[in-house]
């Protein structure tokens, strides 16, 4: 039987990369000075896992390195290591060297031969600095695993008949360390005669490895009473290994007293930090069938919307359940909306996880003390949003840290605590997710600003606010570090973290005290495929206006609108002068103009600036399902895309972002 | 999959020269024209279309085509062959491009030909409606005459406007 293990590969890749992912966290949880076995457990589940599961589907190079993580960890959880701060960063490195790896085996690349070798080179380092903990070892004298097992191994004739198979032993050997094994045929076997349930082998076996006596033995649990064993310990390769023993590691006494408990925890355990969510059960769905859930959900809402238009013009009196059955559709079409949507939620705390990593490895790059504080890390959000917003807050965090947060000595000197601050908050804000990138930093220094984007040729003023002075942060190419480091400070960062945020649908606000610190407010939708709307009337046609943009409409009176030469029209409101867009002029709709005091306008606003929008007629307001124009055709300028209305027609959702820049520009030229 | 029978081998031989031997035949005035039918995903009629702003008037605008927004050219505009009144002969051929989905309207679907590679003569040099760079042969059934458009090429070009700049450079 042959089993074609391929179709395994993507789950067994999916499963290494969250268990690398469980490691790495747990890792970081480990406190070198409260030793904690349920953390040390979890690790060195995750690493056996995935040894486990490279060795099955044949990814050796995967499976030989991940092996001596294992065996580290082994001796940490079995006591006989100490924990030390080296050995967590050295797992680290282990775990990022085995992402490497599986990367490589997924993609069918090369990993970075020479990283694989000088970690595995550094881990074998530390696994022979091992004997050296021997103060500890001494008291438990069956931990100190020698370099290596030689094994006799004599079944008797009638193993198979219990359901054992001596293969299976050995494959368990051989996750132990390097095993080499010699058969021994007996001499008086006649094969001809030889009866196929009837085990006639011996094995000698040698085992390399810092495999324990204990771990070899299980491996023979279940055959004990049925065969011959013998161990004795690998002399040769032990002297060979201690020759080359560096510096003594620190014992911790700690972990002596500890060892006791340690050996009962070898039951799986939950991992302590995961939520509760996180035990519940759980099915793996591929992300296309929850797509095509959505969209099918979606059409449903049109129809849905299609019905409830049709019935509109029904008499109520005669048709009265046919009415109540449309409303009861109409809640149950929206429940089930939710419901759907809710499958694509995730967690902050998918993004969030991954900070601990990058603000510890920065940090000690840096030479700064950095605590990292996150806040709402079960704030759900839309998963196609929540992918695409880890680079913007990636470039975010890395310049709190660069930029924002002062030196050690600096914040000393400034009379503030030695360990700066990293804040990542997110919360729900009406349909939206806000998420705070902050720092009790330096903050923003606005003459330097200023001066940085005089010297880039930013327009800008003495003139301007606060909040316009740090919107010039976002113009391509600005950038205050001095020194351009490989942390942060290329130029090319900001403006891009805006640029995809607004692509999001987001907007990014600034906020700062000197010598305070300073935060970044991204505002952001909890969903790309669903839209609050207001339908506006130009014509025959409707468009979609973003209800979060649309701040009032309003009948102008004849002396609130001013033409100016040259810039257009404008409408003042509440002694606000705002730009007038006439949408039929802007975009050639059919039908005469009409002067705006017999029209309606719209004020619609985006990033602090309100443009007037000039309609015929407000419709009404409604969800609607966003499609993109891109996917068949190309895109529009002041269009973010399309959605089908209740009758079946398509009508175009505008990008007020886009207006607004678009014509806030022609009023201020 | 294999296709064995003898018979089909001229065909095969086609296809595998990468020429079509299928064609949509439809009208534009008093002209034939033949598309490829593998590029055809469907035919309908002549729904509502909603105006795109900034378009070339031979973009009739988007239609609604089972949820997905598909654009809609004008092929007589598209050839200023005059201005085409719709009425209900009016048709859309909905075709399957570059992995898009765009709609052309015609004035009528004839049928679907089947033609050889003696029956496709070369194209000749002619200041036609059809930039001549998108007919691919002239093929030639009896009395009729049909003008073979590579459909692919003429809608991915970017006088079309179909598609942005960028999926066909960079910037």
């Amino acid at each position: 039987m042959s089993l074609d293990l391929a179709r395994f590969h993507k789950t067994f890749f999916e499963e290494s990369f969250e268990n690398l992912e469980t490691m790495e966290q747990a890792l970081l949880r480990l406190d070198v000075a409260a030793f904690d076995a349920e953390v040390i457990n979890t690790i060195f589940r995750a690493a056996h896992s995935i040894k486990g599961g490279a060795a099955t589907f044949g990814f050796s190079a995967v499976a030989s390195f991940t092996h001596h993580a294992e065996t580290l960890l082994d001796q940490m959880r079995s006591g006989a290591r100490a924990l030390a701060q080296d050995d967590i960063e050295l797992l680290l490195r282990a775990g990022d060297t085995m992402r490497g790896l599986l990367t490589a085996a997924r993609d069918g690349g090369d990993a970075d031969v020479n990283q694989v070798a000088e970690v595995q080179a550094a881990l074998e380092r530390a696994l022979s600095g091992k004997p050296a903990a021997a103060p500890v070892a001494a008291t438990k004298p069956a931990a100190a695993a020698p370099s290596g097992w030689r094994i006799g191994f004599a079944p008797k004739p009638d193993l198979f008949r219990s359901g054992n198979d001596p293969l299976r032993i050995l494959r368990a050997l051989g996750q132990l360390g390097t095993l080499q094994s010699t058969a021994l045929l007996p001499d008086e076997l006649v094969l001809r005669a030889a009866e196929p349930e009837t085990s006639y082998l011996t094995w000698n076996l040698t085992l390399d490895g810092e495999a324990r006596l204990e771990a070899v033995r299980d491996c023979f649990a279940w055959v004990e009473d049925e065969c011959e064993l013998s161990f004795e310990p690998n002399v040769a390769a032990a002297v060979a290994v201690a020759v080359e023993i560096p510096e003594p590691a620190t014992p911790a006494p700690v972990v002596a007293s500890r060892s006791a408990s340690i050996a009962k925890s070898d039951v799986p355990v939950a991992a302590r930090g995961a939520k509760p969510a996180n035990d519940g059960a759980s099915i793996r769905v591929g992300t296309e069938k929850i797509d095509a859930l959505i969209n099918l959900v979606g059409e449903l809402v049109i129809t849905q919307a299609m019905l409830t238009q049709l019935a509109s013009g029904l008499d109520p009196v005669h048709n009265e359940k046919l009415l109540s059955g449309l409303g009861q559709l109409d809640r149950n079409t929206r429940m089930l909306q939710e419901a759907v949507m809710a499958t694509r939620m995730l967690p902050m705390e998918a993004v969030f996880s991954r900070f601990p990593r990058l603000v510890r490895d920065l940090a000690g790059k840096l030479g700064k003390q950095v605590r990292l504080v996150t806040v709402g890390e079960q704030t759900e959000l839309d998963k196609s949003v929540i992918e695409k917003i880890i680079d913007p807050l990636n470039h975010l965090v890395r310049n709190s840290l660069d930029h924002g947060l002062e030196k050690t000595e600096d914040r000393i000197a400034a009379g503030k605590e030695a360990t700066g601050t990293i804040l990542l908050k997110a919360a729900h804000q009406g349909g939206h997710i806000v998420i705070e990138v902050g720092d009790d930093g330096r903050g923003l220094n606005r003459q330097k600003i200023l001066a940085k984007a005089q010297e880039k040729g930013v327009a800008c003023n003495e003139s301007m606010s606060d909040a316009e002075v740090y919107q010039l942060i976002f113009a391509p190419g600005f950038s205050t570090a001095d020194q351009v480091t490989d942390v942060s400070g290329r130029g090319v960062g900001m403006d891009v973290v805006k640029k995809n945020i607004q692509a999001l649908g987001g907007t990014v606000e600034l906020s700062s005290t000197p010598g305070k610190g300073a935060a970044v407010l991204i505002r952001l939708p909890l969903t790309l495929a669903i839209l609050d709307g207001m339908s506006v009337g130009v014509g025959d046609d409707i468009f979609i206006l973003p209800l979060s943009s649309v701040v009032e409409s309003l009948q102008p009176q004849p002396d609130q609108v001013k033409r100016v030469a040259q810039a257009g029209t404008v409408v003042r409101v509440r002694n606000e002068y705002l730009p007038l867009v006439d949408l039929r002029e802007w975009f050639a709709l059919p039908g005469a103009l009409r002067p705006p005091q017999e029209a309606i306008v719209v004020i619609v606003e985006s990033e602090g600036r309100k443009v007037a929008m000039q309609i015929d007629e407000l419709v009404g307001q409604q969800q609607v399902v966003i499609k993109s124009l891109e996917a068949n055709y190309r895109r529009v300028r002041g269009v973010s895309g399309a959605t089908i209305l209740g009758d079946g027609r398509v009508s175009l959702i505008l990008d007020v972002a886009a207006v607004v820049r678009l014509f806030s520009h022609v009023a201020a030229a | 999959m294999s296709i064995s029978a003898n018979d089909t081998q001229p065909v095969n031989a086609q296809i595998a020269a990468g020429m079509p031997n299928e064609f949509l035949t439809f009208t534009l005035g008093a002209e034939e024209y033949g598309v490829d039918i593998l590029k055809v995903q469907e035919i309908r009629g002549y729904d509502t279309v909603t105006r795109i702003p900034e378009a070339p008037d031979f973009i009739k605008g988007v239609i609604n085509l089972r949820g997905t927004i598909v654009p809609v050219v004008d092929m007589r505009l598209k050839f200023k062959l005059g201005k085409a009144d719709y009425n209900e002969f009016t048709v859309m051929i909905i075709l399957n491009i570059a992995r898009r989905v765009v709609g052309m309207v015609v004035d009528g679907v004839s049928d679907v030909m089947q033609l050889t590679s003696e029956q496709i003569r070369p194209a000749p040099e002619f200041g036609g409606a059809v930039n001549t760079k998108f007919i691919t042969g002239i093929g030639a059934l009896d009395q009729r005459m049909l003008i073979l458009v590579d459909i692919e090429r003429l809608m991915s070009g970017a006088d079309m406007a179909l598609m942005d700049a960028a999926s066909q450079s960079l910037q």
